[in-house]
């Protein structure tokens, strides 16, 4: 057994995640104060809080620990702890339901890590990470090809690429918000970390498919996961399916690059793990932003139901622009930062089609096709979560009555808001960065590369040049915004917009009844994804007598694919297996001795062998 | 002063496009119409009106038309009309191109819903569905261009080039496209009075007045650009680089002429087809989507 020295690691890859971790922990955990005021007992705000610092400093072990064991432990008390956040809020029975679903599916991806190690070790003979390293360039391509699949199994898991994503949407709304952020933001992200670390890294790109497996799940993930979001009507559960697409579009940053890798194209293999990274840091920032705006809602409203919200926009003015904010940044609009990383990832797509031939340009091409759907369908999203939740009438008495919340739970906000757009005007520094993050990490040699140009234009110089350039088109946008309110001004007649109701058809009074829903707002693509969502409705009519109908009781719902035709079948499996495994435990203290004695003979005879 | 005389040209020529297409649709209606000058006649209209606001209607609705105006304004830049001493050449590509129209629709789209009409959320949620499903046959078709000139740059796009089966494929899928972004029939329609049916105008329906007219330049405008584009690649012409008088004019008339060729086109397919009904808009796209992928094949055959 190979000696177990604990020592850190501080490589470009680690101080990165470094960064990701403390730049969303910092203002969440500022924010996590005032947002338990109020809703614990003092008792279980300290709790709260321990387990707060637990949980990141579990975090930070993961991403800088230089051993296969040590790693281990630091992923199991960053599960554990998280697992403690998510059944925080003990009064709801739904946060046990999601924190049992969350702690079975983490410890089977955990199960398929520790298989994945043992088989690493069996060849290294030391737990630590250069000497697997070491070991794995003379490890067997079958071999290989099955520690790669147990580790996509089980940071997949941990990252919620479908059709492992099913604790997400449980487990993520049901922490409080600032937890929320911090899971959604950073903790599902040290499985990029994982898959960067141990397949890039340390088992070395082997195989082609390799790449296109992850880039074809990545895809599949986006779609999934944005669809579901569009369907969604809960705030935090739609932020929560957000982040499986998210996490798909990073996935596709990642996968494009090791693909590259096999292919032998270094220039594009960084190129496209730098714009995974990127996206990963920029979904970090706007979607820990999103969560807390959530939390503001929850906190001000009392519910996180957006068709019983609406006019938060009149009532929370701050809170209402700083989720647009990030809003705008996730529906990738310039000049905010997912903008940028949505570039790069499409361009990767883009330029790796000049460098490949026949059916794999196809391949890049629909790729890249169904990426551009996410996007679209992510906007449409987004406007769905902000329009019905900010815009238009209050629905209920919950949203008449919010009022805006505490300046301490607003100045984190700020900060990732300024982040948003300091990531989305600095691209090209931050890319010049990050393009030494993914060469460290993937051994790729980068000092002949260039990927910006000086004036902030990003310029992969590969084949053709390409430019973009994010200030440019800011500053482009702003004077020409503020140019057309200019001459608006000039036009406009002092006290010249008049007042009045909004266009009733000459009926009496429009209502917040009349608005657009969530639901409807959706029901187009319902309708048109229909063949995934299965979409069905249940109708009651609620009667008087016979003759009159007083009312009409109309639902409707989505069918969740995977959990219907996969775990539930396979929990029913287990449930049925398990049933017939009580008859060998009849109770019966004679039978046990005899198990014993059975266990040790057998023991007896084999020992030796081993 | 290259920025200044591209806005000029974009402002000044887009209503009249509109105008055009109007009056060749009916004539071939067998009406007189109206005069191609009156999308003019009706910005500056709306320009001297005052305006009524919704009461319901919060700050996204008041900043709406300038955020909208600037994005058609920053895309109309980024096309390579004028592109000696354009400052502006390194600041984005096709992608950028879509993405900054993007910003435009998304704002457009929350105003639709801040005014608490069932009408404007109508409207939003429908200019979601389309647009979102026609971002994959946009993308395919970018796709088989870059395929073919090597990059996404619109400066490689527009430059004087001979054409191939890829690129007319590629510029079908676009014209597709263009007919869904630009609301008009099959897909939308812009004449109609009816709430009920209405996609953009539904949308855009509590506005009146100076915004009014902003949100109907930057239609305008919008259209323009993504004609452009089209023509661009079909009938492929040197960007502008004449020195003297009698060149410069006919570079621009030549540059006008294809994409009024277009503008007709698009009028005589919006005379003999009818408005499909919401959800057959999803079929037409993945015809689109589908004519994206023979584009691509076409550029990998090398044709």
């Amino acid at each position: 057994m190979g000696s177990l020295n604990f020592t850190l690691l501080f490589d470009p890859l680690c101080l990165f995640f470094l960064f990701v971790i403390c730049v969303v922990s910092l203002p969440a955990a500022i924010y996590s104060f005032s947002y338990l005021k109020g809703e614990y007992s003092s008792a279980k705000i300290t709790l709260a809080a321990i387990l707060l610092a637990v949980f990141i400093f579990s975090m930070l072990m993961v991403v800088t620990v230089s051993n296969v064991l040590f790693f281990l432990v630091a992923w199991e008390i960053m599960s554990l702890v998280s697992y403690f956040l998510v059944v925080f809020d003990t009064t709801h029975e739904r946060s046990v339901k999601a924190g049992m679903i969350y702690i079975v599916m983490t410890h089977i991806g955990t199960a398929f890590l520790i298989a994945a190690f043992m088989i690493m070790y069996k060849y290294a003979g030391s737990f630590d990470f250069l000497a697997i390293k070491n070991a794995c360039q003379a490890m067997p391509g079958g071999a290989k090809n099955i520690v790669f699949l147990l580790l996509l199994v089980g940071f997949g898991t941990k990252a919620g690429l479908v059709p492992l994503h099913i604790w997400l949407p449980y487990a993520h709304p049901q922490a409080p918000s600032h937890i929320s952020s911090i899971m959604s933001g950073v903790m599902i992200k040290t499985a990029v970390y994982g898959i960067i670390r141990f397949v890039i890294f340390i088992l070395g790109v082997h195989s082609g498919w390799w790449g296109a497996l992850l880039l074809v799940t990545a895809v599949i993930s986006s779609l999934v996961g944005i669809i579901y979001a569009l369907m969604e009507r809960d705030i935090k559960r739609l932020l929560a399916y957000s982040s499986v697409e998210n996490m798909g579009i990073i996935f596709m940053g990642v996968g494009l690059g090791m693909f590259f890798i096999n292919k032998n194209l270094p220039y594009l293999a960084v190129f496209s793990l730098a714009a995974g990274l990127y996206h990963l840091v920029n979904h970090a920032i706007f979607k820990g932003l999103l969560f807390l705006g959530a939390g503001c809602v929850y906190k001000a409203a009392g519910t996180r139901d957006i068709e019983k919200l609406g006019g938060l926009i009149k009532k929370m003015p701050q809170t209402a622009f700083l989720f647009l904010i990030g809003a705008m940044s996730i529906s990738a609009l310039p000049p905010f930062n997912g903008f940028v990383s949505e570039w790069l990832t499409l361009q990767g797509f883009f330029l790796g089609a000049h460098n490949v031939v026949g059916g794999t340009k196809l391949f890049l091409g629909i790729c890249a096709a169904l990426l551009a759907l996410t996007g679209g369908l992510a906007a449409a999203c987004f406007v769905k979560a902000f329009g019905v939740t900010f815009l238009a009438l209050p629905r209920s008495r919950y949203a008449e009555e919010a009022r805006e919340v505490s300046l301490a739970m607003r100045i984190p906000m700020f900060f990732l808001a300024a982040l948003t757009l300091v990531f989305g005007l600095a691209a090209s520094l931050i890319l010049r960065l990050l393009v030494k993050v993914a060469g460290s990490a993937s051994g790729i040699d980068i000092s002949g590369m260039s990927f910006s140009l000086n004036n902030f234009v990003l310029s992969p110089q590969m084949g053709k040049s390409v430019y973009l350039s994010t200030p440019q088109l800011a500053l482009v946008l702003a004077v020409l915004g503020s140019a057309g309110f200019i001459i608006y001004r000039l036009f406009a007649a002092k006290r010249d917009a008049a007042v009045s109701k909004t266009w009733d058809c000459g009926y009496y009074k429009l209502t917040s009844r009349n608005e657009y829903t969530a639901t409807a707002f959706s029901k187009p693509f319902r309708i048109a994804f229909s063949f995934f969502l299965l979409p069905y409705r249940k109708t009651q009519k609620i009667r008087e007598s016979f003759y009159h109908v007083k009312s009409f009781a109309y639902e409707t719902h989505t069918t969740k694919v995977f959990k219907k035709y996969i775990y539930d079948p396979v929990l029913a499996l287990v449930f049925k297996s398990a049933k017939s495994m009580r008859r060998i435990q009849p109770g019966s203290i004679h039978l046990y001795l005899a198990y014993i004695f059975i266990t040790l003979l057998l023991l007896i005879i084999f020992m030796p062998k081993f | 002063m290259t920025i200044l005389l591209q806005l000029a040209l974009f402002i000044g020529v887009s209503p009249f496009l509109s105008g055009l297409i109007s009056k060749i649709k009916n004539n071939l209606r067998m009406r007189r119409g109206m005069s191609v000058f009156q999308p003019y006649y009706n910005l500056a209209k709306l320009f001297s009106k005052s305006e009524v606001i919704s009461e319901n209607a919060s700050w996204i609705f008041k900043l709406t038309p300038f955020v909208v105006i600037s994005s058609a304004l920053t895309a109309s830049l980024l096309v390579p009309v004028i592109i000696f001493s354009n400052p502006l050449v390194n600041a984005g590509d096709f992608l950028a191109l879509i993405f900054i129209l993007a910003l435009g629709r998304f704002f457009l789209v929350l105003a639709g819903l801040d005014t608490a009409s069932s009408f404007g959320g109508m409207g939003s949620s429908r200019e979601m569905f389309i647009s979102s499903l026609a971002e994959p046959a946009l993308y395919l078709a970018v796709f088989a261009i870059s395929l073919r000139f090597g990059s996404t740059s619109l400066v490689e796009v527009s430059q004087m080039h001979t054409l191939s089966a890829s690129l007319i494929v590629a510029a079908s899928a676009l014209f597709l496209v263009t007919l869904a972004e630009t609301s008009r029939i099959p897909v939308d329609n812009q004449e109609t009075h009816l709430e009920l049916t209405m996609i953009h105008e539904a949308m855009v329906l509590e506005y009146s007045g100076k915004r009014l007219a902003l949100i109907e330049l930057s239609a305008y405008l919008k259209q323009m650009i993504l004609f452009f584009l089209i023509a661009g690649i079909i009938f492929p012409i040197a960007p502008f680089g004449a020195v003297n008088f009698t060149q410069s004019f006919f570079w621009l008339a030549w540059f006008l002429a294809r994409i009024f060729i277009i503008g007709l086109i698009v009028s005589v397919l919006e005379v003999s087809v009818a408005k499909m009904r919401l959800f057959r808009a999803a079929d037409f796209l993945g015809f689109a989507f589908v004519l994206g992928i023979v584009a691509v094949i076409c550029a990998i055959l090398g044709v």
